[in-house]
């Protein structure tokens, strides 16, 4: 049986098979550089989900509920990713931006119906990301009418001096800044290993013996509810699938570079929530365990935070809440004009002269302009502005992810990378589950605007 | 001028007065007339979809039209691969414009009335892509059309005659049906029509390049963005691939070959005829980073002793690619590297004059691992169009010109 022959085929199998793991490993070089050269949209876009409005509610809700509400960001993980992730890669397989197909597969008129949606509820949020730059500046005692005439230009100028590059340069680093909260975290000195059980469901963990008595169950309220849908509402907004897909489009990413977009969007979708998991858990251990469950802004939780866990904590509070909002300030604004003009036909992109493509640059210099000033002059509104952007983006939202998912499996659009089965399952489920949630916050929303806050 | 927006949904009578039903679509049949309306489709609620020919209208204004035939005479529709449709193929659609060229989108389409012998025909001429047709598409059938007029008067013209309209067809089968060429792309810039491929989705980006001759495709392959070019070659069938590569320069060859994945780039090669395959292979193995990745084998050399005459006729002779010829390089007996001559010096000296008393100063070269940055101080230094690139025996074995500097340096 071991005669010479056979050992020396043994011999060869393992060769082979030896050759094969190294030859896994050879290419890593190359997948590396081109996960760098398509890396970008997915986490810039899940990144300036974090924006006022979403630090403001994560605020609230550790304030309020403290770790109770964490296991949600789990399943949010899963319906960011999803919802992303469809966009991304229509963008891949089509070539064309969300806006471009909408435009040819359902006409001008429903199109431009659309766009005008888009316009308004962009705004909203525009103004939001102003209101943002407002609060930080105040926590550190600087008037609005310096900050946020300061920030209209500055985000303005970044991308209309700038190429296409060096400003996707610019908002990656910005992301990094992101890390403040991770430090505010760690200055509050949570106890790590309960809030990292309590992104388990509690209401499973409670059955579990070793672990029940650690464990908070949440309580089943309205108003329980009310700051879940809040958390949906303000990570997933209707702008990010316009503009992920437009970016993928931007970088040229074709099917044989899609898959490190993918992971581009996952590790976006993830990081996002690990973002909001510091957060939460900032104000958890601080402003829960102190009794103060009620904060009107973020600016409050930032001052909050300085008898609790020092003037840094604070600080870098603020600093967060200052770069969130510039970035998203600078996101919103550029992201809208492409979308408008690439649906209606004018010229658009970061890489024209100003000349060339007029109404793209007019529309983004007047979405920043305005906004700026209508925060300044209606700052004493600003939370009522903040919880009509949400509003806003929760009418529009359902609109979009279903023509997302109309488009995303047609077979003469996609070919054979329409939606798998189960994949299809999970993006209608988010999506039904989505819609019922934000419109559980429009209602809430609308309720506390009217002067009926839910508590 | 008539719109199709306006004209979408007539009530359509036929010559008794009877009810047909409402315009739904206009099909043109370029097999045929390019620019004629062939055919018209009716629905009537559910009622058998009913079809009119060019020659069965009497007359047509917006929101009605009739015809000179009975009902009874209209076809049942059957969908016609070889018939563009003006609202499914043209209206918001991207086309390209190759008069402006640029590609832009269809908001409207303007017909012309032309009377022949008891019938009306119309006739496309232009296609809208400006705000009047917008108007009219976001108002149509909401407003009243006296209103519309008024408001898209209000925005300036900005249409395309349709002779100047190239569409993109990405079903190749379909494109032949439909008669459409890209000819008038070829007379574009390579350049141009590079910028214009960029705004197009990938598929339209295959088609054209599909239907392209291998040496416009060659250049404009040179011009586009390198992902996309790698994306385009991958999908192309390899033999025509092999095909583009060969009428590229064997620099911009082995760039695009480098981005490939090894399976692909080999198969390529292989396809590749003997010199050139050899050529593009050598190249291949230079880091791109370095003097060597970043020069081209195609240039030319000639004996020092040679006479401007000789050369000269020896240049007519000869099949040379005219973009390189900028300045030439010089060998010695022993096909040692002896100097350049630009092309210029050579316009201007006595017909006898050897070549080398016309070679610049002084003697510049580089050896193929020089950095990127070292070719970059000595173009600036010297203020050079070109530099030759010598092995260890002081061979010459490629040269670089400013233009790939250029494009280097815009990296």
């Amino acid at each position: 049986m071991w005669n010479r022959e056979t050992i020396e085929a043994k011999w060869a199998g393992w060769t082979e098979r030896a050759e094969g793991a190294l030859a896994f490993f050879r290419p890593y070089r190359r997948r590396l550089a081109l996960f760098l050269a398509v890396v970008g949209p997915g986490l810039i876009v899940s990144n300036v989900d974090n924006d006022a409005g979403g630090i403001y509610t994560y605020a609230q809700s550790g304030a309020k509920y403290g770790n109770t509400v964490l296991w949600s960001l789990i399943p949010m993980t899963i319906v960011l990713y999803v919802s992303l992730e469809m966009c991304s890669r229509m963008g891949a397989v089509t070539g064309k931006g969300l806006s471009d197909l909408i435009r040819e597969e359902f006409g001008f008129r429903v199109t431009f119906f659309l766009m005008f949606l888009v316009l308004v509820v962009n705004f909203g949020n525009v103004m939001a990301e102003f209101t943002g730059v407002f609060w930080a500046s105040e926590t550190f005692g600087i008037s609005r009418f310096i900050s946020v005439p300061l920030a209209g230009l500055l985000v303005w100028a970044i991308v209309v001096a700038g190429t296409a590059k060096w400003v996707e340069r610019i908002f990656l680093t910005i992301c990094l800044v992101y890390l403040c909260y991770v430090v505010s975290a760690f200055l509050a000195k949570p106890e790590w290993l309960i809030a990292l059980l309590h992104l388990l469901p509690p209401q499973l963990m409670q059955y579990i013996p070793t672990v029940h008595p650690f464990v908070q169950v949440p309580p089943f309220s309205a108003s329980y509810a009310v700051i879940l849908a809040a958390l949906v509402g303000t990570t997933i907004a209707p702008w990010q699938h316009f503009y992920l897909q437009a970016a993928v489009v931007e970088k040229r990413v074709g099917p044989r570079q899609y898959g490190a977009t993918r992971n581009d969007v996952l590790i976006g979708s993830i990081s996002c929530m690990v973002i909001v998991f510091f957060i939460i858990v900032c104000t958890a251990y601080t402003l829960y365990t102190a009794g103060i469950h009620d904060i009107d802004s973020a600016k409050t939780a930032a001052i909050a935070l300085k008898p609790l866990a020092g003037k840094w904590a604070s600080a870098l509070f603020a600093v967060g809440l200052l770069n969130a909002s510039l970035f998203a300030a600078s996101i919103l604004p550029l992201s809208t004009s492409y979308v408008i003009c690439e649906a209606l036909g004018f010229e658009s992109g970061i890489d024209r002269k100003f000349g060339e493509a007029k109404i793209f640059y007019g529309l983004y210099t007047a979405l920043i302009v305005t906004g700026a000033i209508f925060v300044l002059f209606l700052g004493r509104f600003a939370n009522a502005i903040l919880l009509w952007s949400q509003v806003l983006n929760g009418f529009l939202l359902p609109v979009v992810m279903i023509f997302v998912l109309i488009l995303v499996n047609r077979k003469d659009l996609m070919g054979d990378k329409v939606n798998a089965k189960g994949f299809n399952w999970v993006a209608w489920i988010s999506t039904v589950a989505v819609i019922v949630l934000t419109l559980v916050v429009a209602y809430s929303s609308i309720r506390e605007l009217m002067g009926h806050p839910v508590s | 001028m008539l719109y199709a927006t306006e004209l979408m949904g007539a009530k359509t009578y036929d010559a008794q007065g009877n009810y047909v039903g409402k315009i739904r679509e206009f099909f043109i049949e370029p097999a045929d007339q390019p620019n004629r309306i062939a055919h018209f489709l009716f629905s009537r609620g559910n009622f058998q979809p009913l079809v009119a020919r060019y020659d069965q209208v009497a007359s047509v204004e917006p929101g009605s039209m009739r015809l000179n035939v009975n009902e009874r005479l209209l076809e049942p529709y059957e969908p016609n691969e070889a018939w563009l449709a003006v609202q499914k193929d043209l209206l918001d659609q991207q086309i390209i414009d190759t008069s402006g060229r640029k590609v832009v989108r269809v908001n409207d389409v303007d017909f012309a009335e032309q009377r022949t012998n008891g019938s009306v025909e119309l006739r496309v001429t232009q296609v809208d892509v400006g705000l009047p047709g917008a108007v009219r598409r976001l108002f149509q059938g909401i407003a009243p059309r006296k209103f519309i007029r008024k408001v898209q008067g209000q925005f300036p013209q900005r249409a395309i005659r349709w002779e100047f309209v190239n569409l993109v067809e990405s079903d190749p089968l379909r494109r032949v049906k439909l008669r459409i060429t890209h000819e008038k792309l070829e007379d574009l810039h390579p350049a141009d029509l590079a910028d214009i491929m960029e705004d197009l989705s990938a598929a339209e980006r295959q088609a054209i390049i599909a239907s392209l001759d291998e040496e416009t495709a060659a250049a404009v392959l040179g011009e586009l963005d390198a992902r996309l070019t790698t994306q385009i070659v991958e999908k192309l069938d390899p033999e025509k691939a092999a095909d583009i590569l060969e009428e590229m320069a064997p620099d911009a060859a082995a760039d695009l070959l480098a981005d490939l994945p090894k399976e692909t780039s080999e198969e390529l090669l292989e396809e590749m005829p003997g010199q050139e395959a050899a050529d593009v292979r050598e190249l291949l193995e230079f880091d791109p980073s370095t003097a060597g990745g970043m020069m081209n084998t195609d240039f030319v050399f000639v004996g020092e002793s040679s006479t401007r005459d000789e050369v000269l006729k020896w240049m007519r002779e000869e099949d040379l690619n005219l973009d390189q010829l900028d300045t030439i390089v010089l060998l010695d007996r022993v096909a040692q590297f002896s100097g350049t001559v630009p092309v210029a010096r050579l316009l201007l000296a006595a017909s006898e004059q050897p070549l080398a008393e016309l070679k610049l100063e002084p003697l510049l070269s580089l050896t193929p691992d020089a950095s990127e940055k070292e070719v970059f101080e000595i173009f600036d230094k010297y203020n050079l169009r070109m530099l030759t690139i010598v092995n260890e025996e002081k061979q010459p074995i490629g040269a670089i010109t400013v233009d790939d500097v250029v494009s280097k340096l815009l990296k």
